[in-house]
């Protein structure tokens, strides 16, 4: 009988002892913010657009760390979507977004037509655009994410997205047709 | 002069060289062209700025364009003339896009500016001399065109042992390097001179592949007595890479991601080492090259020293291009080089060969087939990589493996491309995968950087707002503080005034006195009616006025005793006094002011003598009380 006692007031003793270890390490070691939600905001592109809906890309990675879905990236397009949906080990679903993918934008400012009114740079999420109350403004190409964001409090409608285009140093080789994948006549007109 | 031991290569290929189509004659020199198209970038870095505007006119050699980046080389003008346009020019690539240039109307006159040569370069510091290479605006004229200045200048931690001076020339086609050797070989020597004071290296070896005899001899005789190395290296592509080359030279492999300077080894091909002598000796500018113009599209294949900016065609057509003949143009050789969109692009600093290829000696590569898996290709790959590995990688777009398996090692020789029996175009597979990993490799950095100004831009909003909260709530407490004192101040005032401290009464008081007041006004209105008219009506009214204001009065003092005798505990003694013995002054000489107008109005009304009597005897009362309240108020001040 004795032994049943000892045997159970050693496992008491010991699932004690352990309960303290583990209450200790989870108050010590706790994990600030959801680690899932950090790798998910480091692949998206951080245009900080809120075309998914969400003010930022951190509140949207958030989200998915919380059960959203992974389609609402515009910016990202498929390539994001691909990213996450290997990182989260879920089905990759088309782009949820009315235009499709859309290529990378820059804004534009007609200088000429810019009153100053300072909104646009109120609106601009990365500070891309210069300029000051009553002074002409102008964007800072190579910080502008091609948000959108300052299009719309424009008074004057002055400020452009416009594609950005291929430089020499952007171009690249495009990946040859795959061997074999040549159908007959073609290969005929080659020949 | 003992032979330099050699590693030989691991790997290459021997195409079939046709060399000996261009290097039968000596160097030409090109016809000036009407029209020179000076692209602004023309090296590998940083474009440059125009330092030119249209209509100026511009003498050879002439600074027209430089970058404020330390990676880059500045232009000079290849003859004299004048700038007619600035902007988008054909350049030699293989997308077809422009590139800004100055393009200058050639006047014929080839007019030099002054010149400023280093006389004795054998005194001159280094950083003169490199002074003179940067100016002189000299990049690499091997093929990847990196500013040579920064090349020769190594950190202080990595001193240069080795300089190896490359003249192997392996690709096929290219002769340029090989007559230059074989016409310059003086200039050569002095511009090795040069490097040498620069760098002040242990060992110099040339280095020229053993297909080029005459060149080996001259540069052998040009030697004379200075201790460098002529290696003769055998004939293999490609050895003239140059961690391949190094590898031959030293059988050290320059690591990953490295550098060869960071092995102690620098490598300059002898086209550069002719233009630092040209900068140095001469003074002068890299405004022109030696070109190759061959392949059998031409009737004169020839090497030109042609003027920086010469287009393609002018050249073409002075070695005898028959144009249905030539089915591609390739600028660099058939290995390496890239197919030219058009024939109007200019020779630029890196345009070492213009192949001109007939149809039947360049065939278009037949479609690809699967890969085999016969591995030839890994077997002749200079670099040591799994080319079909690679291949499958690329096509799968498998970023991590590709890195894993050193893509960005692959030199893109085309090694592997050229003995693909399934004829892959293996190279395009790599360059295509290289660039998307750039990209995304960019596309990250770009979206790492975006966050990071976002987070900051956040940050600092949120500091202005705790500002602005701060400043509001201490606007705010200011307010409170100076309202308070002026309460306070106010308080006293009054309270030294009315002698009525007390804030809660002090409402009540005021109504109580306005009703007073007000009963006492209607009063006077009545009686002044009764005065005039004298009704039994307006005698009973003029009663109950009086009776009310009587009540009013009475009310009135019951409440400013009690508050008097409030103040009187709570406040100095002194003041209350004081202010009871003012009261009663002010009292008495409004009651005599009060019964003077009575007596008056008496008179005027012809009131009995009774009445003006009494009335008479009451003022003079009220007039002695007042007087001796104004002897008691003297003494007490």
């Amino acid at each position: 009988m004795s032994i049943v006692f000892i045997s159970v007031a050693a496992l008491v003793v010991l699932s004690l002892i352990f309960g303290a270890v583990l209450g200790f390490a989870a108050v010590r070691f706790r994990v600030e913010g959801n680690p899932i939600a950090e790798q998910i905001n480091a692949l998206l592109p951080q245009t900080q657009c809120g075309q998914c809906g969400y003010p930022g890309c951190k509140p949207y990675a958030e989200a998915i760390a919380a059960g959203d879905k992974i389609n609402k990236c515009t910016p990202g397009g498929e390539a994001t979507i691909q990213a996450l949906a290997a990182l989260l080990d879920v089905e990759p679903e088309p782009l949820d977004a009315v235009e499709g993918e859309k290529p990378q934008m820059v804004a534009f400012i007609r200088e000429a037509e810019c009153i100053g009114c300072t909104k646009c740079i109120q609106a601009c999420p990365v500070d891309a655009i210069l300029g000051a109350a009553k002074q002409m403004h102008t964007v800072i190409v190579s910080e502008c994410t091609g948000c959108d964001l300052c299009v719309e409090p424009c008074p004057v409608d002055c400020i452009d997205m416009i594609p950005v285009t291929q430089t020499l140093q952007s171009w690249k080789w495009e990946q040859p047709l795959a061997p074999g994948t040549l159908i007959a006549t073609d290969r005929e007109s080659l020949s | 002069m003992s032979t330099w031991p050699i590693h030989p290569l691991r790997g290459g290929v021997h195409p079939p060289q046709r060399k000996t189509l261009s290097n039968q004659q000596p160097i030409q020199r090109a016809p000036l062209p009407k029209q020179l198209i000076v692209p602004l970038l023309q090296h590998l870095g940083s474009p440059t700025d125009a330092h030119v505007g249209v209509g100026d006119h511009v003498l050879k050699g002439q600074l027209i364009a430089e970058s404020a980046n330390l990676i880059s080389a500045p232009v000079h003008a290849p003859s004299s003339g004048t700038v007619s346009f600035i902007g988008p020019q054909p350049y030699p690539h293989t997308s077809g896009q422009l590139m800004d240039a100055i393009v200058i109307d050639t006047d014929g006159l080839d007019m030099w500016c002054s010149l400023e040569p280093l006389t004795d370069f054998h005194t001159a510091s280094a950083s003169v001399l490199l002074d003179k290479i940067r100016q002189a605006g000299i990049s690499g004229l091997g093929g990847a065109g990196f500013p040579t200045v920064i090349k020769l200048s190594p950190a202080a931690n990595q001193p240069i042992k080795t300089l190896i001076i490359n003249g192997t020339e392996c690709e096929p086609y290219i002769t340029a390097d090989d007559v230059l050797m074989r016409e310059k070989a003086a200039q050569l020597m002095i511009g090795i001179d040069i490097l040498v004071r620069i760098l002040q290296p242990e060992n110099v070896l040339i280095a020229i592949e053993d297909n080029k005899p005459e060149a080996i001899a001259a540069v052998r005789s040009a030697l004379d007595a200075r201790s460098y190395h002529v290696v003769v290296l055998p004939t293999i592509y490609p050895s003239g890479g140059e961690r391949q080359l190094i590898q031959i030279l030293t059988g050290q492999e320059v690591p990953s991601a490295k550098l060869p300077a960071q092995l102690g080894i620098l490598c300059q091909n002898v086209g550069t080492i002719v233009a630092v002598h040209d900068a140095v000796v001469e003074g002068k500018p890299l405004i022109s090259r030696i070109t190759t113009l061959t392949g059998e599209a031409l009737h004169n294949p020839m090497n030109v020293e042609c003027l920086i900016g010469t287009p393609a065609i002018d050249l073409l057509e002075f070695a005898g291009l028959q144009k249905n003949n030539m089915s591609r143009l390739i600028a660099g050789g058939p290995m390496m080089g890239f197919t030219l969109p058009a024939l109007d692009v200019p020779v630029i600093k890196t345009s070492n060969c213009l192949l001109a290829a007939s149809a039947a000696e360049l065939p278009a590569p037949p479609p690809a087939m699967p890969c085999i898996r016969c591995g030839d290709c890994a077997e002749v790959c200079p670099a040591n990589l799994l080319p079909q590995q690679l291949h499958f990688y690329a096509l799968g777009e498998d970023h991590t493996q590709l890195q894993a398996h050193n893509l960005f090692d692959c030199i893109e020789c085309g090694a592997c491309a050229y003995v693909c029996p399934s004829s892959i175009p293996l190279v395009q597979y790599y360059r295509s995968a290289k660039a998307d990993i750039r990209e995304q490799a960019n596309k990250l950095a770009k979206a790492e950087h975006a966050k990071e100004r976002f987070e900051f831009r956040q940050e600092r909003l949120r500091l202005e707002e705790e500002r602005k909260e701060a400043e509001r709530k201490a606007r705010a407490e200011r307010l409170a503080k100076t309202k308070a004192e002026q309460a306070k101040k106010a308080a006293q005032a009054q309270d030294a005034n009315a002698n009525n401290p007390s804030g809660a009464s002090d409402d009540e008081l005021k109504r109580l006195k306005i009703t007073a007041s007000m009963a006492q006004v209607a009063l006077r209105k009545a009686q002044k009616q009764l005065d005039t008219h004298g009704t039994a009506e307006l005698q009973a009214q003029v009663e109950q006025l009086r009776i009310s204001a009587e009540q009013a009065k009475q009310a009135l003092d019951a409440a400013t005793p009690s508050t008097t005798s409030a103040a009187a505990v709570t406040k100095k003694p002194a003041k209350p006094e004081l202010g009871a013995a003012e009261q009663a002054l002010k009292k008495a000489k409004i009651d005599v002011a009060m019964k003077r107008a009575a007596l008056r109005k008496a008179e005027r009304n012809e009131a009995n003598a009774e009445t003006l009597a009494a009335l008479q005897a009451e003022l003079s009362l009220a007039e002695q009380g007042l007087d001796k309240l104004n002897q008691t108020e003297e003494v007490g001040v």
